[in-house]
């Protein structure tokens, strides 16, 4: 017993038990699910879902899927919103990185894009609607120029094509993509190849397009496939600023996945298929691109080209991206004067009346739902965070760099388009009698916020400095003794950071909670994307800003925690001296 | 004296027994505790059915439980999953707030206790002589299987200052659209509401009325739609963003018509419009309109599960609900607003007094403004016209 045991601490202290552990609990707690969701799903869109006493295996579902009216309409609006969001969002981050990197301080625009990172996409889209529709701020603040006395005709949100959704999109993607690319920065000789490149007399743009974005690239891909297949498979924000005649693909999905005729089960999962085929269709257009675009970049490195500037298509890109985060801003605001508001009608600039009257009945249902919101929060983020610190120690102690399936595995559940599993899934689930309770949810948002936790937390595990272990390890502590005492501390920061950026994926994740939870655990979140369908904006304005709220609280406790435990360890504190 | 023995003899023979059962019915129930199966998606129903429950404990010792659906398919579904189970008596549902398809569907597959209404005392207040709005359901004979509460009535509501004339009937929404382009919507008609608002204008427009209460043939289907497609046709480049797009329920044209987007909204209760501009969704201005013919109505119902445990309890309870002075509260706009299924032509001076003094607002309209109800074409009238109109409309 004893030694059996001393062999299993060793086996855990050289780190293959440790690895073991790690891999079994993703292949079951991760890869599986996946993996089951999506057989499920096959199934059930092939024809075959027993449980409703389907059993032919047949094409049918694909065939009555497609005769339904508006569905290539649907099919259309999604590849469009999907892809100009996403290449959009690309430029605008990139044209903006050329612009601004090295005018402002990565301190000030982690400050500046850390808002925007948290808020929740549902309750960015219902500011939004606020924002841009024909009774909205905008149109309020034209009408005395213009003399509208009633609210223009405008179809400026839940327009027909789509407009709305894709600002919707990038207001959340450019902040993302834009973090993404700082980071991506910080690996490469960036100044010295500017200076190569100036002094060779090209100007300041083509330098980033022609010598800094090829070697950027292949370091923002996977963050760049995750943004492509989010924006082809949103829900939420879909449902917000979308049309809804007919909706987005993955809109559509939902209400025949809802729908009273459970017949429409087949139907929305051969849709689930298409859509992961769209997904993976997309990802095979951008392996074209690049091929063709590393084609053209050769030559056009290779033919010069001194003259030729692009810092106008820099300075429009970051007036634009300027435009968008006002926008993000003002929606994040109305939010907040809604939940205040009591009467605030068109053209007001500012509510006639306010009242606390809805953020004055919680039992009316918002603490409720902060209720459930905070414990799936916690849970989902605890467990992340558990098993990724177990994974980075893993690989800590086994010597070893990540391998390229291992970082894939990391990046899967944020590839493959949620509702193409999910529904899967919550049929296993209802098998094993999971369904409808914390523990699905749980598992079900695990998915989606341990990515996000173990990207977060990679880059400063990896740069902590291998030589405080080491001098720990010379004095006599062990590997269990480095990790608590001398990493988990030391690693304070980005720890605490990663677990706010947890919460916020967290937060806001819906279709996982509304599907795993049978629609009975209501989040901030799900009563949110429902009450954007009601007729009180000001009770739709408590959710939200709460909703807000949480990931802002649980980012400036990120700041603020580290800040009072090492208020005398300069080196540690968040922007310290490293 | 004759004249008295002879009313007494035929106390004997009709009424008397039936007060001797009801008196039986009251004796079971007392203790129980009814399980009412309804809706919870609305604060002020909620906290009526509260009410009664403190009521009819008070009174009769029958206490209620609130069983709040998201959607009353829930509680058909568990009754029928108890009797696929074999559980034949002391079922979990006693009550449930039902109407349309979910009474269809209980009645056919003999789900339901009963009839009962005749029995309960207060049903002498209610016209249940077909075709009386109570007596059917969505054109399905109700027969005594459920008892009627509350009254829905399709109603557009107005903001009246933007609005000097609205459409007075169907046919006119046509040219008032066309004087002011943009200005009404419907809800998309996979939304009852929306499909409600195609229901009244097929109700106004087909050449045979009667047709609509006999389920839809596909040749009826063609001849009774075609003016209804030509209406519809010429109204909608006229609707809010010319008919291409559609708020996604009621809720959400509320909404439009508060934001200015829009100036003719519609619901199906008449005391929406009071009860928002309370609530301030609503500008003060806001009031309710009707087409000259009258509208569509229905009645939402209670019904009891041929397996309920409380069978008696819960007909204590739908007796309750016909009470006149309980009808009279839950017309009054200050509680819920709903307005009333009794016959006023059956009702004694007092009641009638108590109607007459329910506050007023100026947005309530009276039961006479509102014009006769109109009964609801049959089921598959509503299934096809709503398949169609995707069909049309849909790029």
């Amino acid at each position: 017993m004893g030694k059996a045991l001393h062999k299993v601490t060793t086996a855990f202290a050289d780190g293959r038990g440790l690895r073991a552990a790690v891999l079994v609990t993703v292949a079951l707690g991760l890869v599986l699910p996946i993996a089951a969701g999506l057989w499920q799903t096959t199934r059930a869109g092939l024809g075959v879902l027993p449980a409703i006493g389907a059993t032919e295996l047949s094409l049918r579902p694909f065939v009555d899927l497609i005769a339904l009216p508006g569905f290539s309409s649907a099919l259309r609006l999604t590849l469009v919103t999907g892809l100009v969001a996403s290449a959009l969002s690309l430029v605008l981050a990139v044209g903006v990185c050329a612009a601004m990197h090295g005018r402002i301080s990565p301190r000030a625009s982690g400050r500046l894009l850390t808002p925007f990172l948290a808020a929740p996409h549902a309750a960015m889209a219902i500011g939004l609607v606020f924002l841009l529709s024909p009774s909205g701020w905008i149109a309020r603040a034209l009408a005395p120029l213009a003399g509208w006395d009633r609210p223009p005709l405008w179809a400026s949100v839940n327009d027909p094509a789509g407009f709305a959704l894709i600002l919707g999109l990038m207001v959340k993607e450019v902040p993302f993509l834009l973090l993404v690319i700082l980071s991506a920065l910080s690996q490469i000789p960036l100044r010295q190849h500017l200076a190569a490149g100036r002094s060779l007399g090209y100007g300041r743009g083509i330098v980033w397009i022609k010598v800094i974005m090829p070697q950027v690239w292949p370091l923002i891909r996977l963050p760049v496939m995750v943004v492509l297949a989010y924006s082809l498979s949103v829900v939420d924000m879909a449902l917000i600023l979308g049309p809804s005649h007919p909706p987005t693909l993955a809109v559509l999905l939902l209400r025949l996945f809802t729908a009273p005729d459970i017949a429409m089960l087949l139907l929305a999962s051969a849709g689930a298929l298409m859509q992961a085929l769209l997904v993976a269709a997309a990802f095979a257009l951008l392996w074209v691109l690049e091929r063709v675009g590393r084609a053209i970049g050769r030559w056009w490195v290779r033919r010069g080209g001194r003259r030729s500037s692009v810092e106008p298509g820099l300075w429009l890109a970051t007036g634009l991206a300027a435009l968008l985060f006002a926008a993000g801003a003002l929606a994040m605001l109305s939010l907040l004067i809604w939940s205040l508001a009591w009467r605030w009608s068109w053209p007001g600039m500012l509510p006639e009346s306010w009242s606390l009257r809805a953020w004055s009945t919680p039992g009316g249902g918002w603490a409720a739902a902060l209720g459930n919101t905070v414990i799936l929060a916690a849970a989902t983020t605890a467990v992340s965070l558990a098993l990724a610190i177990a994974w980075l120690e893993g690989e800590d102690r086994a010597r070893r760099a990540r391998s390229g399936w291992a970082e894939a595995l990391i990046y899967l559940p944020l590839l493959v388009p949620q509702i193409g599993f999910l529904f899967g899934l919550n049929v296993l689930f209802l098998r094993l009698g999971l369904s409808g309770g914390y523990l699905a949810v749980i598992w079900a948002q695990a998915l989606f916020v341990f990515p996000y936790v173990m990207i977060a937390l990679s880059d400063p595990w990896r740069a902590l400095d291998p030589r405080l272990a080491r001098a720990a390890g010379s004095l006599g502590a062990g590997p269990w003794r480095r990790l608590f005492t001398i990493k988990l501390p030391v690693l304070m920061t980005p720890i605490l950071t990663a677990a706010a950026i947890g919460i916020a994926v967290s937060v806001a994740q819906y279709l996982p909670t509304l599907f795993m939870g049978a629609g009975r655990i209501a989040t901030l979140t799900t009563e949110a994307v429902t009450l954007s369908s009601a007729s009180d904006r000001r009770v739709t304005g408590v959710y939200a800003t709460l909703q807000t709220v949480l990931p802002f609280a649980a980012y400036g406790a990120a700041f603020l925690i580290p800040a009072l435990v090492h208020r005398n360890r300069r080196a540690l504190l968040p922007g310290g001296a490293t | 004296m004759r004249l008295i023995s002879t009313l007494s003899i035929l106390m004997t023979l009709a009424g008397a027994p039936a007060m001797a059962d009801w008196q039986a019915t009251l004796d079971a129930a007392r203790g129980q505790t009814v399980y009412w199966n309804a809706w919870g998606g609305d604060a002020r129903t909620n906290a009526f059915i509260e009410w009664v429950g403190e009521q009819t404990e008070e009174r009769y010792g029958v206490a209620i439980t609130h069983v709040r659906l998201s959607d009353t398919a829930e509680a058909v579904t568990r009754v029928i999953s108890e009797r696929a189970a074999g559980r034949d008596s002391g079922g979990s549902v006693d009550l449930i707030w039902i109407n349309g398809p979910n009474f269809l569907a209980m009645k056919e597959q003999g789900l339901l206790f009963g009839p009962f209404v005749g029995d309960l005392p207060n049903a002498q207040f209610v016209d249940l002589e077909p075709p009386a709005p109570a007596a059917l359901d969505f054109t399905v004979p109700v027969e005594g299987m459920e008892s009627p509460w509350r009254l829905a009535r399709f109603v557009f509501n107005y903001d009246s200052a933007r609005v000097d004339a609205p459409p007075r009937d169907m046919a006119a929404f046509v040219a008032w659209a066309a004087a002011n382009p943009g200005r009404v919507t419907h809800p998309a008609p996979s939304n009852f509401m929306g499909a409600t608002f195609l229901k009244q204008a097929l109700i106004e427009l087909a050449p045979d009325r009667a047709v609509l209460l006999e389920p839809a043939s596909d040749a009826a289907f063609a001849q009774q739609i075609a003016p209804l497609w030509a209406w519809y046709d010429a109204l909608r480049p006229n609707l809010w963003r010319g008919g291409e797009t559609f708020p996604e329920n009621e809720s959400v044209q509320q909404q439009l018509l508060n934001d200015g987007e829009i100036d003719i909204a519609m619901s199906f209760d008449p005391a929406s419009a009071a009860a928002a501009i309370a609530q301030g969704l609503l500008p003060d201005t806001a009031r309710v309109f009707v087409p000259e013919g009258g509208t569509i109505g229905n009645i939402s119902f209670v019904a009891i599960p041929y397996n309920a445990a409380n069978a008696e309890g819960a007909q204590v309870v739908a007796n309750f609900l016909l009470d006149p002075m309980v009808q009279a509260r839950m017309q009054n706009i200050e509680v819920l607003g709903a307005f009333s299924v009794l016959d006023p032509a059956r009702l004694d001076a007092a009641a009638r007094a108590a109607f007459a003094a329910l506050p007023t607002a100026p947005a309530l309209p009276n039961l006479e403004d509102l014009g006769p109800t109109l009964p609801e074409p049959h089921a598959s009238w509503m299934t096809r016209l709503t398949e169609e109109w995707a069909r049309r409309y849909t790029r």
